[in-house]
This record gives structure tokens, C-alpha cells and sequence, in this order.
């Protein structure tokens, strides 16, 4: 069990996947596969000159999927694929299944066998859950979050929050 | 009107459980409640929040501590709400006399629904810690109930 009394959002670690230019200003996103407004975030997100790193927040009593994509997104990121995985996911919600996981997987040429096995492993669910509670010690109750320089912003960001984060 | 503070005994009341049970301050001793006062069932940020609070039952079981969520719908709304969640918190009606319980608590909104708050009483029925969010749209993290239970 985890001590969830309340604690600073972990820094940067290994575990944490970037995008964007390391000189522009950073943001970390805690976000879920199955939220709709976490595809807003990420549509909103994807253009703006902001060093994103993703964090998961899957709360399996809100959606059945939650942690299954999760765990998928992580399996795909050992292949070198976390964001083409992630960016389809956003792209279709609707298809969200294993078979539909399975035709991700082909699309970007992953091996099936060891995506199949590391999205069902312990240390994947683990990494997944421990992600999600470091969010919640840190305060995130909803998704998606953003976190700059400290400041905690609930729901996709609109224009004029892009617009400040990125100075 | 404002949430019972810290040390405050817990007031007499009379909750409805799903079972139409009354639930009173009786039941509250012997063990560490946690009670979760929201506006309205079927309402997203109640959703989110009974979602997000569901995830931690095993670490508040831990901890030797029951969660309750109380509103002022209907003991079958509730019901429904529970349902459509999948949720297993337990829930408590405060329906009629409606938000009699939220009033003696300090979080009966001026339009008689509760206000969005978390009152930890411990095995005694005595108060030990309690927030009130600042607006009905904002969501009390599950980290503050575990700085909450620090207090008992």
C-alpha cells in the first residue's frame, strides 16, 4: 500500500517520457487514455512550443480501460514507440479494445509477443500505479492536469494558459 | 454557516442508508469515518470525485478508516448514482428531512444542497479534521483526506 498524504510532484526521472525542444518551458502532463478532455489537452498541446512530459493518471473505477491503455502506451514506449502509441489512442478513442491495440501495435511494426508481455507485466502496472499516486500526493484529482513552475492547472488548457506558459 | 471544526462532537442525526436503514451518530463510534459531503448524483464533478476516492479504499482500509458519501438525492438516487459508478462506497441519504444532517454539520449550502466538503471523525464521534472546497466545482484531493487521518 502507498502513503498517500500529500507530496511535491516527483521531478524528472527516467521514467517520465518528453516531447518537445529542451529549451522550451516545461510542463507535465498527468492525463488518461480514456478521458475525452485529455484529447483536448493533447490536441490543444501538440502545436504549442511546450516541453511536454506525459505522467499517467488512470483511475480504473472511472473507465474499465484506463489502466490497460496505460500499461500499453508504457509497453509500446520499450519498443521506442510511447508517443506514436499515445498519439493513436488520442486520435481514435473510440477503438480502444485489445484487438484494436493489436492493429496499433502492427501499424507501428512493434514486436507483438513482447508488447503483448510488457503490457501485462508487474513492473508496467506498477510503474503505471506508481505514477498515479505520486499525482495524487501531489494534489491532481482530475485529468488532464498541468503542472508549470509549480502552478496546477485542472482541464485542457485553453489559448490564453498555452499562451502564458509559453512566455 | 461553516464545516465543523476540529474537536467539535460530532451532532446527533439521521441518515438513510441504501437499504433504508437509519444511519446515526451511533454508528459512527468504534471506528474512523470519513465523510464526503457532494452536491448532487450524476453531476460530473461528484462522478469524478467518488471515482477518484473509490481508487483509494484499499489505502483508507488501511488505515482503519470508512468512507461515506453523503448527499441530499433521494435514497434511490443514490442508489442509481452507485450503480452507474460501480461504485462501493456507501452511501447516505440526508433527503428528509432534506439536508437536516448537512445543516448540523455547517455545510448546507444556501440552496439546499451540500456543500462540497470532508469532515474525518474518529472512534470517538469527535471531529478531528474537516475542509470545505471553496466552490462546488473544485475537487478535494484524496491526499488531503490522508492529511486529514494524520489528525486522529
Amino acid at each position: 500500500m502507498s502513503d498517500l498524504r500529500s507530496a511535491p510532484a516527483p521531478g524528472l526521472s527516467d521514467a517520465d517520457h518528453l516531447r518537445g525542444d529542451p529549451a522550451w518551458p516545461l510542463v507535465i502532463l498527468y492525463a488518461d487514455f480514456t478521458c475525452p478532455r485529455c484529447a483536448l489537452a493533447h490536441e490543444r498541446l501538440r502545436g504549442a512550443p511546450l516541453r511536454v512530459a506525459f505522467r499517467h493518471f488512470a483511475i480504473a473505477a472511472k473507465h474499465p480501460r484506463a489502466v490497460p491503455l496505460a500499461c500499453a502506451v508504457e509497453a509500446a514506449g520499450r519498443q521506442g514507440r510511447f508517443w506514436e502509441l499515445h498519439d493513436a489512442l488520442f486520435a481514435d478513442p473510440a477503438h480502444t479494445d485489445d484487438p484494436h491495440l493489436w492493429a496499433h501495435a502492427g501499424a507501428l511494426r512493434l514486436d507483438l509477443e513482447r508488447f503483448e508481455r510488457d503490457r501485462r507485466s508487474q513492473a508496467v502496472a506498477e510503474l503505471v500505479r506508481e505514477q498515479t499516486r505520486a499525482g495524487m500526493r501531489a494534489g491532481v484529482a482530475v485529468t488532464p492536469t498541468l503542472i508549470a513552475g509549480g502552478t496546477f492547472a485542472p482541464g485542457p488548457p485553453d489559448a490564453e494558459l498555452i499562451a502564458r506558459l509559453t512566455g | 454557516m461553516s464545516v465543523l471544526a476540529p474537536g467539535t462532537p460530532a451532532p446527533q442525526f439521521t441518515l438513510m442508508t441504501q437499504d433504508e436503514q437509519p444511519f446515526t451518530r451511533a454508528d459512527l463510534l468504534g471506528h474512523t469515518s470519513v465523510l464526503v459531503f457532494y452536491p448532487y448524483a450524476f453531476t460530473s464533478v461528484c462522478s469524478d470525485q467518488l471515482t477518484l476516492y473509490e481508487e483509494v479504499l484499499p489505502e483508507l482500509a488501511q488505515r482503519g478508516a470508512t468512507l461515506y458519501a453523503i448527499s441530499t438525492d433521494a435514497v434511490h438516487s443514490q442508489a442509481a448514482f452507485r450503480h452507474e459508478l460501480g461504485s462501493s462506497i456507501a452511501q447516505l441519504s440526508d433527503f428528509e428531512p432534506k439536508g437536516a444532517t448537512c445543516r448540523a454539520f455547517g455545510v448546507l449550502h444556501e440552496h439546499g444542497h451540500p456543500q462540497r466538503a470532508l469532515v474525518i471523525v474518529d472512534s470517538g464521534a469527535i471531529v478531528r479534521w474537516s475542509h470545505q472546497a471553496q466552490s462546488t466545482s473544485e475537487l478535494p484531493g484524496a491526499n488531503l483526506i490522508f492529511d486529514g487521518l494524520d489528525a486522529v
